[in-house]
């Protein structure tokens, strides 16, 4: 019996990683027609190759992602916080809508260091103090900002003092109620009002 | 699907943990073939699976865009399952190389004679004796086969996966092929 070329077994391994040429393709084939073992040999290994291709193929445990998420390092802060605001937008939106009126609450009343009155009407004013004097009659609510008021006569209606104080003279009088706002709580409390007020007056049938 | 991938990992770069779970759903069955026809066992297959996964998101900034992501995850897996098997080895002196073969240990030397021919009808029984050739090979070998006949790669991807000329790639599936074939191929 010849001998088989040595290169054999070569040409069988680039034949089965398809990697070899049509003219060593056409030498293997004919070498294997005449040389029972190298035939024996080329279909142990496509034997062998067919048996690890059909290995079955396992799947991990159901829970294998979430096994690896639990064992992840912590993320930022930053990146939590961001998904978490994308995930609700309303609450984003109703909590910049509330940063945003407390930030032009805290302007205004910081803002506006000037003295005014909301009305003119039978009252004097003396500097930075309203008066209303004995005998007089205001209708209506009176607004004082950044003064004072004295109340000697009578007022039909609210008084409210934003940065100031109110003496009501024994004779004075005030219909409805009288409030003093100092404190920036104060303050944001008598906006809210103001804005429930305004709310429920344009419900209110004409 | 590439470009999926490559979307969901700018998120995790820039920190965004959830985006990491898509990217663990779509490879998780291929990193836990590979790790179990590494190391052979159902159990340490999950947690060395689980551990490329969580190195490769420790270590997402050092992932260079220009290679295939499952590239560069079969590699972590790869190394992680060669380190898991290095620690392992019980049997010493068998896995010391035979002189002259580069890197063919004892274990495949030996020719498996546990199985009769009436047994491999059992389809089970043959997935077992086809593990336990596989796992006969030294590691150089059967993460070559493993990546190329369990994962379907070809051989350029396999040379980027563990960083290795194509040519070395292509002898090391050569002489494992011939190992398996002491094994299998009498079957």
């Amino acid at each position: 019996m010849k001998k088989c070329p040595s290169n054999m077994i070569e040409l069988m391994h680039n034949y089965l990683d398809e990697e070899i040429s049509p003219e060593d393709e056409l030498i293997l084939r004919e070498h294997l027609h005449e040389c029972a073992k190298c035939s024996q040999h080329f279909n142990d290994l496509k034997k062998t190759v067919a048996f690890i291709q059909h290995s079955s193929h396992l799947v991990p445990s159901d829970d294998f992602t979430a096994k690896v998420m639990a064992r992840l390092p912590k993320e930022r802060k930053t990146v939590r916080l961001s998904r978490w605001l994308k995930k609700h937008p309303m609450i984003t939106a109703a909590s910049l809508f509330f940063a945003l009126m407390m930030g032009s609450l805290f302007t205004t009343w910081n803002g506006e260091q000037q003295f005014s009155v909301s009305t003119k009407e039978n009252v004097m004013i003396k500097g930075n103090t309203v008066i209303v004097p004995e005998g007089e009659v205001v209708n209506g609510d009176i607004v004082v900002r950044n003064g004072s008021i004295k109340i000697e006569g009578k007022v039909n209606g609210n008084v409210t003092v934003i940065h100031g104080e109110k003496h009501l003279a024994s004779a004075g009088q005030v219909t409805g109620e009288i409030e003093e706002i100092n404190e920036i709580f104060d303050w944001i409390w008598y906006n809210i009002k103001a804005v429930m007020k305004d709310t429920l007056k344009t419900f209110e049938p004409e | 699907m590439e470009s999926l991938v490559k979307n969901r990992i700018k998120a995790i770069k820039k920190g965004d943990q959830n985006a990491y779970a898509e990217i663990v759903e779509i490879y998780k069955n291929k990193v836990y073939q590979l790790c179990y026809r590494m190391l052979g066992n159902r159990h340490e297959a999950e947690d060395v699976a689980q551990e490329a996964f969580i190195r490769a998101y420790i270590n997402i900034h050092t992932y260079n865009p220009d290679m295939k992501f499952s590239s560069w995850l079969y590699r972590i897996a790869t190394n992680l399952s060669i380190d898991r098997i290095r620690k392992k080895k019980p049997d010493f002196y068998l896995d010391a190389e035979v002189r002259g073969t580069d890197g063919l240990t004892m274990y495949s030397q030996l020719a498996s004679t546990d199985a009769s021919p009436e047994d491999t009808l059992e389809s089970l029984e043959l997935q077992e004796i086809v593990q336990k050739a596989i796992l006969k090979l030294p590691e150089k070998y059967r993460s070559v086969i493993v990546l190329k006949y369990i994962e379907e790669l070809s051989l350029q991807e396999i040379s980027e996966i563990l960083d290795l000329p194509v040519g070395t790639v292509k002898t090391r599936i050569h002489r494992g092929r011939e190992a398996l074939r002491k094994q299998l191929g009498h079957l």
